[in-house]
Order: C-alpha cells, then sequence, then structure tokens
C-alpha cells in the first residue's frame, strides 16, 4: 500500500509500504477514504517528539471502510467508520472510567519503559505518533490496522460525508473536552490561545457551552478572522499587548478560564521563548511554552486553565508561583476520545456543530509531503489539509 | 509491627525454609531487613542483594482473584506473556514438576526444572529451580483484592543467582537481563492478556509480533 512515512525533520515521503493484516483478533482493517494533518504531525515534523523512527506511517486523524474483521471485533465489512486517534482496549481501570487515553493497555509492555521513564507513567497507544506511544502504523496510509476495534471506531451514518464526520477523530474532541476543561459557567469569559484547528473547535465549543465572551489570541489574520466568524472576539498578539488587553476586555478582573490551544512549538518573541527556540533546535529539548505562561498570568486569580496543547517534555522559566499563589485549577490530557465521539456526532447531526468550515485543502494522498510543508509554512490559509487516498491529482 | 507486615514477614520467610536453600534463604533475610523501618515492601530498598538479584513489581489486574490464580497455576499459560521462554511443560503435575525451555543466543535453548514450593488456593504460588539447575531461580506470584472494585493486586517476585557455565551464562544473560525490566513486562502482558484477551501488539502484520520474533530468533 501507499503511506506517508517518517525519515527526520522536515522529511516526509509517500512510499509502498507493506499491507497491513489482522493480527488480534479484536483487530479490523480499514481503509481509508480521508485522513487528515493534525497540529500534532508538526511536531513529529519539526522532529521535537522524541521516539520516533525512520520508516514509521503518520496519520492519526482517519476513517474509512472496515474490509476485514478479526473474530473478535463488532465491526462488519463494509460498514463506514471514524476511528479515534487514541488506542484503548476498553478493559482497564482507566477505560472503565473513561480515561481512555490513559489506557493501561494499549501500548506494548514492551514499549511503555520510554515514557514511564519521561513521566512516571506509561503512555497509552496512539496511532502514527512516535514509539512512545506504542510506534502504531497511522491513518495516513491506505490501509490501516485498528486493534481493539470493538471499542475505539463509531460508525457513522451515509447521509454524512466524510468531511462532516472526520474530525470526530482528534481535533472536535480535543477541542470539546478543552473547553470542559475550562468549567465554562454562563457569565464567564474565556480565553483561547491558538486558532488553528483545536483553538477554532475549543472556541466553537465554548460557544455552545454558553460563555458570555469568548477571546482568540493568534497571529494569522486568516485564523482569527474564522474565530471572529464563529462569535468570538479576536486578539492579534503582533499587534497587541495580549495581557493588557484581556484584562480591559474582562473588566479588569481577568479571564475566568484560559485555553492553551498552541502547544510546545509557540511562536513569539519574548526572550525566554526564543531561548527555547534555540534548545530545541540544538537538541536540549526544552518546551517552547510561551503561550501557557502568559495564560498563566492572564487568568484570574482562582481562575481555570486547560492544556489541549501538546508538551513533551521540561520548560524553563515555568510561572510555577502564578500557578500556586493565585489559586490555579489545572486540566489537561491527550482527549478521551471515545467518551465524545457518540455526543459530539448527535451534535453534528443536529447542525449545533459544524466541523466544514475548517478545511482549506483536499489532496491526493500522493501530495501529503506537499500537505505538511504549506500547512507548516502556510499556516494562515492552509488552515487544515484533508488527504485522500487515490484522489485524482 | 503490623499484623499485615507479620504475614508478609513469615510467607517470605515461609519460602526459605521450604527451600532450605542458603543462597536463597540469604535473600529471604534481606528482604526482611528492608522492613525495618518503613512500610515499603523490602525490595524497593536502595541497596542490593549481594550476589543474587531480586526484583518485584506489582500490577492491579480488573478481573477477579480466582481467575488469576488459575491462569498461574497452569505453568503452560506462562510463555505467552513471559520473556524469552519458549515452553514449560508439566513433568509430575502431582509434584508440582516443570520444565521451563529457555531461550539461549545462537539458536540454543536451557532447560530448567522447577518445584512448586508452596501453593495457597487463590493467594500465592512460588516455585524455585531444583537442585542442579544451570540457572538458580526462585518465584513467587501473589494475589490479593484490590480496593472495592478494582479487582486483584497481583506481585510477581523473582530471584536468581548468576549460574556458572558459558551456555547457562549466556542463557541466564537472555532470561534474566534485568530482572526488574522482565518482571514488568510479563506482568504487563499478564494485565493485557487478562483484561483484553490478546498480547497487545503494535506490529502491522503478524510477522511483526513479539511472539513471531522470539520464534524467529530462536
Ligand atoms: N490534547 C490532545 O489530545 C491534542 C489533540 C490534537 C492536537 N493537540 C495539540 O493542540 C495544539 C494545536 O493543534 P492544532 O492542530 O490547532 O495546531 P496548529 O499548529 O495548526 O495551530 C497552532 C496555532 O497556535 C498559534 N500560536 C502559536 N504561538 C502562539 C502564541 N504564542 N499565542 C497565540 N497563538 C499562538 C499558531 O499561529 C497557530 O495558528 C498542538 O500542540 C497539538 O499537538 C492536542
Ligand atoms: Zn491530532
Ligand atoms: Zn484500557
Amino acid at each position: 500500500m501507499r503511506a506517508l512515512t517518517w525519515h527526520g525533520s522536515k522529511d516526509v515521503r509517500v512510499e509502498t509500504v507493506d499491507d497491513p493484516e489482522i493480527v488480534n483478533p479484536r483487530d479490523a482493517i480499514i481503509k481509508v477514504t480521508s485522513t487528515a494533518i493534525c497540529g500534532s504531525d508538526l511536531h513529529l515534523y519539526d522532529g521535537v517528539i522524541p521516539g520516533v523512527k525512520s520508516g514509521d506511517v503518520l496519520g492519526h486523524e482517519f476513517m474509512g471502510e472496515v474490509v476485514e474483521t478479526g473474530a473478535g471485533s463488532s465491526l462488519r465489512k463494509g460498514q463506514r467508520v471514524v476511528v479515534p486517534f487514541t488506542i484503548s482496549c476498553g478493559g482497564c481501570f482507566h477505560c472503565a472510567i473513561e480515561q481512555y487515553s490513559c489506557c493501561e493497555n494499549s501500548n506494548p509492555a514492551e514499549k511503555q519503559d520510554m515514557s514511564a521513564t519521561l513521566y512516571g507513567h506509561p503512555m497509552a497507544g496512539l496511532f502514527g505518533y512516535s514509539h512512545l506511544t506504542g510506534g502504531y502504523s497511522g491513518g495516513q496510509a491506505e490501509y490501516v490496522r485498528v486493534p481493539y476495534s470493538d471499542v475505539g471506531p463509531i460508525g457513522v451514518p451515509d447521509h454524512l460525508d466524510d468531511e462532516k464526520v472526520l474530525f470526530l477523530s482528534d481535533i472536535l474532541p480535543t477541542g470539546w473536552m478543552g473547553a470542559e476543561n475550562a468549567d465554562i459557567g454562563p457569565d464567564d469569559t474565556v480565553a483561547v490561545w491558538g486558532c488553528g484547528p483545536v483553538g477554532l473547535f475549543a472556541v466553537q465549543s465554548a460557544i455552545v457551552m454558553g460563555a458570555a465572551k469568548v477571546i482568540a489570541i493568534d497571529h494569522y489574520p486568516h485564523r482569527l478572522e474564522l474565530a471572529r466568524k464563529m462569535g468570538a472576539e479576536i486578539i492579534n498578539f503582533r499587534e497587541t499587548n495580549v495581557r493588557e488587553a484581556l484584562m480591559e476586555m474582562s473588566g479588569g478582573i481577568g479571564v475566568d478560564a484560559v485555553i492553551d490551544a498552541v502547544g510546545m512549538e509557540a511562536h513569539g518573541f519574548a526572550v525566554d521563548n526564543m531561548l527555547d527556540v534555540v534548545k530545541q533546535k540544538v537538541g536540549v529539548g526544552a518546551d517552547r511554552a510561551s503561550a501557557l505562561k502568559q495564560a498563566l498570568l492572564a487568568v484570574r486569580s482562582g481562575g481555570r486553565v486547560s492544556i489541549p496543547g501538546v508538551y513533551g517534555g521540561m520548560t524553563d522559566k515555568f510561572p510555577l508561583g502564578a500557578l500556586m499563589e493565585k489559586g490555579l485549577q489545572v486540566r489537561t490530557g491527550q482527549t478521551h476520545v471515545q467518551k465524545y465521539t457518540k455526543p459530539l456526532l448527535e451534535k453534528i447531526e443536529d447542525g449545533t456543530l459544524d466541523t466544514t468550515f475548517l478545511i482549506s485543502h483536499r489532496l491526493p494522498l500522493e501530495d501529503a509531503a506537499n500537505g505538511y510543508r504549506n500547512f507548516k509554512e502556510q499556516q494562515d490559509t492552509w488552515t487544515k489539509v484533508v488527504l485522500k487516498p487515490g484522489m485524482e491529482h | 509491627m503490623s499484623n499485615s507486615t507479620r504475614n508478609r514477614l513469615e510467607a517470605t520467610a515461609g519460602i526459605a525454609v521450604a527451600l532450605g536453600a542458603a543462597a536463597i534463604g540469604a535473600v529471604a533475610a534481606k528482604l526482611q531487613e528492608g522492613r525495618s523501618s518503613d512500610d515499603a515492601p523490602g525490595r524497593t530498598a536502595r541497596r542490593s542483594f549481594g550476589k543474587h538479584a531480586v526484583t518485584g513489581r506489582t500490577v492491579t489486574i480488573r478481573k477477579p482473584r480466582a481467575e488469576l490464580f488459575a491462569f498461574w497455576r497452569d505453568f503452560t499459560n506462562l510463555p505467552a506473556i513471559m520473556e524469552n521462554v519458549e515452553k514449560i511443560a508439566i513433568k509430575d503435575a502431582a509434584k508440582g514438576l516443570a520444565v521451563w525451555t529457555i531461550k539461549a543466543p545462537a539458536g540454543r535453548t536451557v532447560e530448567v526444572e522447577t518445584t512448586i514450593v508452596r501453593e495457597d488456593e487463590g493467594q500465592l504460588i512460588a516455585w524455585r529451580s531444583v537442585e542442579g539447575s544451570q540457572i538458580e531461580t526462585e518465584g513467587r506470584v501473589t494475589f490479593e483484592n484490590a480496593p472495592g472494585n478494582r479487582g486483584t493486586r497481583v506481585t510477581l517476585i523473582i530471584a536468581y543467582k548468576p549460574p556458572a557455565g558459558d551456555l547457562g551464562r549466556a542463557a541466564a544473560k537472555l532470561f534474566l537481563r534485568e530482572p526488574a525490566v522482565q518482571a514488568r513486562h510479563d506482568l504487563k502482558r499478564f494485565k493485557a492478556f487478562m483484561e483484553t484477551g490478546e498480547i497487545t501488539t503494535s506490529a502491522r502484520r503478524r510477522e511483526g509480533t513479539r511472539a513471531a520474533k522470539q520464534m524467529e530468533a530462536a
């Protein structure tokens, strides 16, 4: 089959690799009809996530048709499904309490040591995302082996196009959980850093959850415009002093909740961010956390901090004092996708949530490398890339 | 000393007595020393056990105690979850004798015969290699109810003495390489198998699984 493989920083290629097979009874094989490039993939593309090996197949946002099933799969051949990027066994303690992205069994035993050393506990398995998370072949391919297929994939009705439901795999639940973790009340002012796909879905979710005001922060005019169209007020951090603006826009109290939808590769000109850029480049690996640092200072005392943005390691000059002295509450994590797929599918069906506004480019899978480069370098206008195996150039 | 601590001590000492093996007895004694000042298991102490490697790990498995015990009690089930163990054959069920075939480098194998030294239904199984084995090893697995409906706490403790002889040493290197890592992986696979019915693998094809690779290396 054809698949997008990683070969090093800024080096991804579409190559021919072995087709997947049913390996375990609960597996299914999915023939991919649509698959997207995620901001998380850019962290791999930029080489700032450890444990990626040459030849690894990337991609964790995908959907398609079931073409093969193991004896223990609950899926049927021909069924159309969206697959969560988090692999969850359904049988462990964490799955039982719906903390699916903390599944204890989906990362193979012999692969758990690396993340356990880094974080104190192993990470769960994720598709197409480093050997820290199992080293599973990903969804930017013609076919994918989906383990524990009776727990993750959600069947979708034929009248909903791929583009309406594809993002149930990751970014829609991620934006939703990002907003849910901010514990939004009706009188709240909420600030969202980053107007990428995750930030935009967090904005949309916060509005649906009834926030009085949502303020979106980025420096790309087109992305900010998308946030404004959804009903957010916007701040361009290149033009405006973000913290001062947030204080004024929240009546001098500070925003009630902040959502960091930027993650470890924040852009910015603060001195410590520039230093972090250098350190990341020379491989001493400090996460660039300038958006999060700013958010911690901007949130009101006793406020809530939600972090859907991904961080992989350590960071320098972290405003720990602000966290403690202001009495903040922090919630974060890889998304517990399986918990949200059903309710969010309903919200797509009844029109509460729209996801299609986000897609700026549709490319054949063969052009995936091109898609990565542009999603990275033309962020303003390349808001989301959907790849289609077999699509004509 | 709390009651539960005393019980644990006795359990440990019990093995040593049953074995009558001076080397393992020394290990058991060291395990006890580690218990003097705090409530942590002796195996988590910041010191070594002389020539012996001792390691222990605990996992919580969301399954009833009896089911887990029954799986472990049948040693022929264990190669599926244990690193570098090719097969375990029951030699004499009544006497609890089993023969483990363990992978050694260059396609060779080593056999270790073990005997069950203690078995408490639903709670504990302890085994050790018989006199004259190429690898001197001892293992003990215990099953305790976890709080509420969290299932069962399973603790695996393995002790071994580096063997004499080239083949024995080579096999031990594989079999007992970093015993802490091995015990952890074995227990995690046990957990995955009992909770999911599968040994988790990220292989895209059957030939890429751990089991397939293990057969290949043999
Ligand atoms: N928690 C999860 O399960 C999960 C799932 C998917 C993605 N993510 C993470 O969410 C983050 C965002 O993903 P995405 O797909 O939207 O990525 P993206 O790269 O498309 O968007 C990031 C946006 O942040 C903006 N930005 C950069 N620095 C900023 C700053 N200092 N202040 C304000 N905005 C800033 C960028 O201009 C960009 O528009 C990434 O870290 C990604 O890894 C997490
Ligand atoms: Zn993603
Ligand atoms: Zn699980």
